[in-house]
This record gives structure tokens, sequence and C-alpha cells, in this order.
């Protein structure tokens, strides 16, 4: 062994207990939260929201020390290139698992579309079905009327969805232009970029809260409006929490560029930002085309 | 920079420092420890609420239990039986044997490693917790069909959503630790072609885990929200549809069952050769093979609707997609028997529960043939020979193969051996115990009898008397297994480096029980075997 690899064999660590205290507390106050919050359970007393909070803090604290332990060890030069590669890999296939999440919805999206709202309507063998339950069902998409009596209106596509897709284009282009800054080590450019980028994601989040309040307040288009207002909402929700997520990442970004970490060739945690932001990205493009336009 | 578990331990007492070291552990083999002993717990656990079922099944009419409560243990002993016992005991097979097989020093992302289990006992804390909820716990089976668990669930079924949130999460989260470790730290004189089949069977399981999971994550989020935000997923009324639930479900469900015996296929391709003395018949084929079965799992998920009335092309299109599957696994069995043909063989445990396993999994791969057809199943579908058909899958297959790879491996992993005459009447309890358990249900199922209901007619009574019997000796068979067990991590014969004659790989070239650390250079691979001196000087270990 002319060279062996530098392997990687750290500390026991506090914080992965830590963070399953922390998914615990969320989970068991999430559901207590729900349950008072819902006439058909109502738990009243059982201090579901604050344990709910308290969860989120200690998710919150435990990315901190996590990472925290994370960027300490590569700052000394703890870690390899063997390392890297790991964290690499980890964080491709963690996209995939992300990927295959929203295909669910995606599929729910579909099988409503091509097949249960169609069947509902007598389509294929389902004549029978359709005069015996409802019978003044037609198909329509979006779902303007529901079998069951609910009514919405659709979002138009080419208005505030339309802005919101350049928006985040554009952002995936602005953060592309930061890793090549970086990767030149033009720190300036880079920290400019990568604040645009966050200036963006931001825009694009406040862009969706109008839209959301547009939904609900005028066009009767809610979560309980039907398969399509479940999808339209799962959708975008889903997503627009994933674009919140990102646009934290790359603020903690931002803020380590400004105190001067990355090197030009060492900088895995920005990279993983960046492709998370990219993946975001595109699964908006299948949205926008699926959900808003087709 | 290789830093110790150890150094870092405050040395306060010596309950501290126990605590300490499992709640922290950043070590392969102490995880894997953990993975295995939640596994036998949950194993135990839900074995109790099997035989609380098959108290009150013993006889027609009710005795024992209520209907309500016979269903929340049917629901509870699936879903423990499939997340918590087999799951997180081929997990814990993974982190003490893949490091250990590709001359890694540990798993790629240790602290992520011990994230991947603590989840784990949070997560079915909250999911066993519900039997004491008001409403109790779900009752709806463990495949949880809309809209039994959406309008019918009792509240508990929310605590059941967010604990399969998290083990979810911890699956995924072990999964891609087990492909990176695989990819990234195989020392590097071991090509792709060169890994033992458990490393192959696990990369690939692996990577069914990453596809599947996150589909179950969104099926009970949609659950969640259509129970509790007015989302009609599920529901017609709303213009979706309950069905769209079982596509869902089946889509993770049936890549979820190669989940449950992928790692066995490969326990038992490790083990034949060992006690037949020769190489495995057809490596190159047994790999594809493995992922052709992966692949084709994706689309067969509609095996498990034929009854829900399909249009007739898509029926077709499943029916022969699953019955394509039969073609690799025809292919793994061929290859075990072959590699046992004209073999030296030898009958040790381990090699016992190898042979059951192809054995009997191979029996209730037939069933599953029969299943597929479309027309038949029309005829078994819920019935008790479905029943059948899963057990002998998972018994003699998932069950076996662990119980077969800890026989095998718990000399590395204690430097002792187990008391094989203990373990051979483990096994001969076992395999008779599973039979009698299970086979009747083939009979009752074709004649009629229905799954899922505590009560069943007179027709049926001597098949059901039979099945308990059995039940209750195999219930007794496991409590000896775990006696076995601790006796032999108490003591017993020590352990050679070689412990099995014919085994090859680099497993066995460290001592027995292998150290905390090993490999910390990568090792030559292939490795010297020694298989005539009882002790040798490791090469490899430093
Ligand atoms: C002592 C051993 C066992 C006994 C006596 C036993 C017995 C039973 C019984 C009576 C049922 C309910 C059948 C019905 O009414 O539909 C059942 C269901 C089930 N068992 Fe087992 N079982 C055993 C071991 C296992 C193992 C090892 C596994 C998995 C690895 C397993 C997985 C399941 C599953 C998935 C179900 C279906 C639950 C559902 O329909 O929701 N069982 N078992
Ligand atoms: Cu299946």
């Amino acid at each position: 062994m002319s060279e062996a690899p530098r392997y990687h064999v750290p500390h026991s660590s506090p914080w992965p207990i830590v963070g399953s205290c922390a998914l615990f507390v969320t989970a068991f106050g999430a559901v207590n939260f729900i349950h008072q919050t819902s006439e058909k359970i109502g738990a009243e007393g059982s201090f579901g929201k604050p344990i709910f909070y308290t969860g989120l803090a200690m998710i919150a604290f435990m990315f901190f020390g996590w990472f925290g332990t994370v960027i300490r060890e590569s700052i000394r030069g703890m870690n390899s290139g063997l390392l890297d590669r790991s964290y690499r890999m980890s964080m491709a296939w963690f996209i995939l698992s992300e990927v295959m999440f929203f295909a669910v919805f995606f599929g729910a999206l579909f099988y409503a579309r091509i097949i249960s709202v169609p069947w509902l309507a007598g389509a294929g063998t389902n004549l029978e079905t359709h005069l015996l339950l409802w019978p003044d069902f037609a198909e329509t998409w979006p779902l303007f009327m529901t079998p069951s009596g609910d009514a919405t209106q659709a979002m138009e596509a080419w208005g505030l969805p339309f802005i919101n897709t350049v928006i985040l284009v554009t952002s995936s282009v602005t953060v592309t232009f930061a890793h090549w800054a970086l990767k030149k080590n033009q720190r300036i450019l880079l920290g400019a970029w990568l604040g645009l980028t966050v200036a963006l994601g931001a825009t694009f989040l406040t862009l969706q809260v109008v839209e959301y309040i547009h939904a609900y307040t005028e066009l009767g288009l809610s979560l309980g409006a039907g398969i399509y207002g479940s999808t339209f909402f799962m959708l975008t929700g889903f997503h627009g929490a994933h674009v919140t997520m990102g646009t934290i990442m790359l603020t903690v970004m931002l803020c380590r560029v400004l105190t001067g970490h990355f090197t030009s060739d060492n900088h895995f945690a920005f990279e993983a930002t960046s492709w998370y932001w990219h993946f975001v990205d595109v699964i908006w493009l299948f949205l926008f085309t699926f959900v808003y336009w087709f | 920079m290789v830093a110790r578990a150890e150094d870092v331990i405050p040395q306060r007492s010596a309950l501290w420092a126990f605590i300490t070291r499992w709640l922290l552990t950043t070590n392969h083999k102490d995880i894997g420890t953990l993975y295995l002993w939640l596994s036998f717990t949950l194993f135990f656990t839900a074995g109790a609420m099997a035989m609380a079922m098959r108290l009150e099944l013993f006889e027609p009419g009710l005795q024992f239990i209520e209907p309500l409560f016979y269903n929340q243990m049917l629901t509870m002993h699936g879903l423990l039986m499939v997340f918590g016992v087999v799951m997180p005991g081929f997990v814990g097979l993974a982190n003490w044997q893949i490091p250990l097989m590709i001359g890694a020093p540990d798993m790629a992302l240790p602290r992520l490693n011990n994230f991947s289990f603590w989840i784990l006992p949070f997560a079915f804390g909250l999911l066993i917790s519900s039997l004491f909820m008001d409403g109790g716990a779900p009752n709806f089976g463990w495949t949880f069909y809309a809209p039994l668990s959406t309008t019918y669930g009792p509240p508990s079924t929310d605590f059941f959503i967010l604990g399969v949130h998290m083990m979810g999460i911890s699956s995924v989260l072990g999964a891609i630790n087990i492909i990176v470790t695989i990819f990234n730290l195989r020392t590097p004189s071991m090509k792709l072609m060169d890994m033992p089949l458990f490393v192959w069977t696990w990369l690939i399981t692996a990577f069914l885990l990453i596809m599947v999971m996150p589909v179950l994550a969104g099926a009970v989020t949609m659950m969640l929200t259509d129970r509790h935000f007015g989302t009609s997923f599920f529901s017609a009324a709303g213009g979706g549809d309950p069905l769209m639930f079982q596509h869902i479900f089946w889509f993770f469900g049936h890549p979820e069952v190669y989940i449950l015996i992928l790692p066995g296929f490969g326990i038992a391709s490790q083990i034949i050769p060992t006690f037949a003395r020769k190489k495995l018949f057809g490596y190159h084929s047994m790999v594809y093979a493995t992922a052709a079965i992966a692949g084709l799992s994706f689309v067969v998920w509609g095996h498990h609707m034929f009854a829900t009335g399909m249009p007739l092309a898509t029926e077709l299109f499943f029916m022969y997609a699953t019955m394509l599957i039969a073609v690799p696994t025809g292919v793994k069995v061929f290859n075990w028997v072959a590699t046992m043909w004209r073999g030296s063989m030898t009958f040790e445990t381990p090699m016992l529960f190898a042979i059951g396993f192809v054995i009997l999994f191979t029996i209730g791969g037939f069933s599953g043939l029969m299943l597929a057809l479309v027309p038949a199943d029309f005829q078994y579908h819920d019935t008790m020979f479905v029943v059948a058909h899963f057990h002998y899958v998972l018994y003699p297959g998932a069950i076996f193969g662990t119980m077969a790879a800890v026989y095998y491996w718990i000399p590395k992993w204690t430097g002792h051996m187990y008391d094989e005459r203990l373990g051979k009447i483990h096994f001969w309890m076992a395999v008779i115990a599973v039979n009698l358990t299970f086979f009747p249900m083939h009979f009752t199922g074709l004649a009629g009898m229905p799954r899922r209901i505590v009560d069943y007619s007179l027709q049926f009574a001597d098949f059901n008397m039979v099945s308990s019997i059995g039940a209750g000796i195999l219930g007794l068979s496991q409590v000896l297994f775990l006696y076995i067990v601790v006796k032999t991590i108490r003591g017993g014969e020590k352990a050679t480096t070689q412990v099995w004659e014919g085994a090859d790989g680099l497993e066995w070239t460290v001592p027995s029980p292998a150290p905390r650390h090993t490999f910390e250079t990568p090792p030559e691979f292939p490795p010297v075997m020694n298989r005539d001196a009882d002790e040798r000087t490791p090469v490899s270990t430093t």
C-alpha cells in the first residue's frame, strides 16, 4: 500500500441521538397539534402546539450542532478526498429519494386526470357507476365541480406562476454563476451572485404566498376543493417547502461565504446546496407544465 | 485521522459509559448489534401478537379476544414483522458484515448510521403506544387501505402515520449509507464483480429502499391530509379514488417484499458454497438475476389488485409481468441447487437453515405463481391461501435467512461457537412447526376461508387447530433460539479465525471475535485463506 486512504472514523457523537429525540418530539407534537385543532378528535390540553414547536427547535439545534462539527472538522483539514466523495454520493442519492417523493404526488395528479375523473364521469366500463352515483358529474380538468358539488376556479398559468418560473430558472443560473466565481476564487462576485440567488428565492416564496391568498380568497381554490385543489396544493406546497429549505441553505452558504469559508477546491456544502437548488428548479418546471399549464 | 470512540467517552461510571457507548456510538459493529437486538425484541413482541391470534383461532367461535382487538393484533403483527423485524434485522447484518466483507474500516458515514438506528426505537415506541390509546391501535391491516384508514381509522392512525415517516427516514438514510459504503469504501483490489453476493443483494436492496420508501411516505402523507385537511385523494366524492391508494401502496409494496427477501438470497448464496465446499455456481447470473428481479418488481404491483376490477389489458399486463419474475427467481434456485450438486456437503446449522430457505421459499414462490394467474386469483384473493403464501416467503425466507446468517457469522461476532446440538434442535423444531402452522392454510384458503377474520365456519376447525399447535411450537422454538444466542455470547468453544473450513472471503481473515476496528488499511483481495491451520495471524488487519 503506497498511499493508504484516509478513512473517516469519527468520534462518538451526541448529535444523532439529539436528532432522533427531536424527530420524536416533533412527530408526537404534530399529531397532538392536529388532534387539538380537529373537530373530529379534539384532544384539548395535550399541549400539541408547544411540543411541536419545541421539536422543530430541537431539529434546528441538531442541524447547527451536527453541521457545525462537520464544518470544524473540514476547516481543520481533517477530511479527505474519500470522505468528500462519500458526501457527494450521499447527496445525489438523497436527491433521488426526494425525486421519488414528488413522483408520488405527480402520480396522484395523473391518476386523477387520466383515470379517476373520467371514470367517475362514466368512461370505459363505468357508465353504471356514473349513473348510479353522480349522474350530473361531468369530466373537466381543472375539476371545476367535484362529484359531491364543491366548486372552484382554475389557477391561471400565465400570471404569477409564469413569473415565478422565470424567477426560479434565473436563480438556477445565478447560483451557477456563483459557483463559477467560487471556483475562480472571485469572492466579491461569489457573494453578489449568491446574494441575488437568495433574493430570487425569497421573491419566489413571497409570490407563492400571494398566489395562495388569491386562490383561497378569490378562486375558491383550497385544499378542500376536490382533487384539483388537493393535487395543486400538495404539489406546490411541498415544492414551496423545498424552496424554503433551499433558501435557508443558500442563506447559510451566504453567511459562510461572508465569514470566509470555502476555498476554490473545497466547498462541498456549497455544491450540495446548488444541486438541491437545481433539483427544486427542475421539479418546478414539471409543476408548471402539468399543474398550471396543461 | 483515526479517532476512536473509546478515546472520548467520559469515564464517569460504568453505567454512564455503557449508556454513552450505545447511544453515541459510531462503530458499525455496535450499531449492527443494536439493530439486531431491536429486531429480535420486536420479533418476540410481534410473535406474541401472532400467538394471541392463533389462540383465538384454535377453535371456531369467540373465546379469548374481541374482534376489534383481533384486528389490532393483526395490524400490529404485520407492521412490526415487516418494518420492525425483517428490515432492521437485515440492516443489522449489513452493518456488521458489509464493511467486513468489502474490507472497509466502517460505514461511510458513521454518525448518520447511528442516527438511522436511533430513529427506530422512537418510531416503534410511537407505533406500539397506539395500543394504549383511546380507540385502540390501527386496525385496518398492515396494508392500511383507504377508506378504512382514512374515514374509519381510529385517532391513533395519526401516530402510526408519523411513525411510518420516521421509519422511512431511517430506512432511506440507512440505504444511502450502505450504497455509499459499497461504492466508495470497498478495498481497491475488489472489483464490483468480485463482491460477495450478500453485498450485491444489499446494494440492490438499498436501491429499492431509496426508490420506494419515499413513495410510502407520500401515501401516508395523503392519508394524513385526507383525514384532517380536507383533501380528497382517496375520496371519490372529491374526484379522487380509494383505489388510487392501493396503486400507490402496492407500488411501494411489491418492491418492499423484495426488500424483505433479497438480502436473504444473498445470505443463502454465501452459506451454501461454504458448506458444499464449492464455488457458487453461476455467480454472474446470480447478480443479473437479482437486478432483474429488482427491476421487474416495479411493474408488477397490480397483481395485488386483480380483484378490484382493473381493465382487462391491465390485468393481463400485470399477470405476465409477474410470471416473468419467476424466470430470474428460477435461475437463483437452480444455481443454489447446482452449487450443492456433487459438493462435499456437511450440515451445520447455518447450512440447514439455508437449505430450509431454498426449499420452503420455493414453495412460497410456487403459490405466488398460482396467485399471479388472474382467473385463479379471483378465487384465492383475500383467503388464507394468501396468508400461507406470504408466510412461506417471509418465515422460511426472510426469517430463516436471518437466522442462518446469525448462526453463520455469530462465531465471528462473539468469538464463540454456538451449541451445534441445540442449533440443530432449533432448526428441526422450527422447520417442522413452520410447515405445521402454515401448510394447512393452503387448504383452508382454497376451500374458501377468508383471511383477517377472527372466526371461521366449522369445516375449517381441524386445519386451524393444527395451525395453532404448530404456531405454539414455532414460538417455543424461537425462545430456544434466544437461549442459544445468549449462551453463545456468554461463552462456548473458541472460534478460529477461519471458523468454517469451506468459508471464503475477507470477513474470515480477521480474528474472532472481530476486533472493534478492522481493516484500517485496505486489505488485498482475494485474501489468502488458510484453511489448514486452526489459528493464523491475519495478514490484512492492523
Ligand atoms: C409464529 C409465527 C407466525 C404466526 C403464527 C403468524 C400468524 C399470522 C396470522 C394468524 C395472521 C393473520 C391472518 C389473517 O387473519 O388474515 C398473520 C398475518 C400476517 N403476518 Fe404472520 N405469523 C407469524 C410470523 C410472521 C412473520 C415472520 C412475518 C413477516 C416476516 C409475518 C407477516 C405477516 C403479515 C405481513 C401479515 C398480514 C397482516 C395483514 O393482513 O395486515 N408473520 N400472521
Ligand atoms: Cu406483490
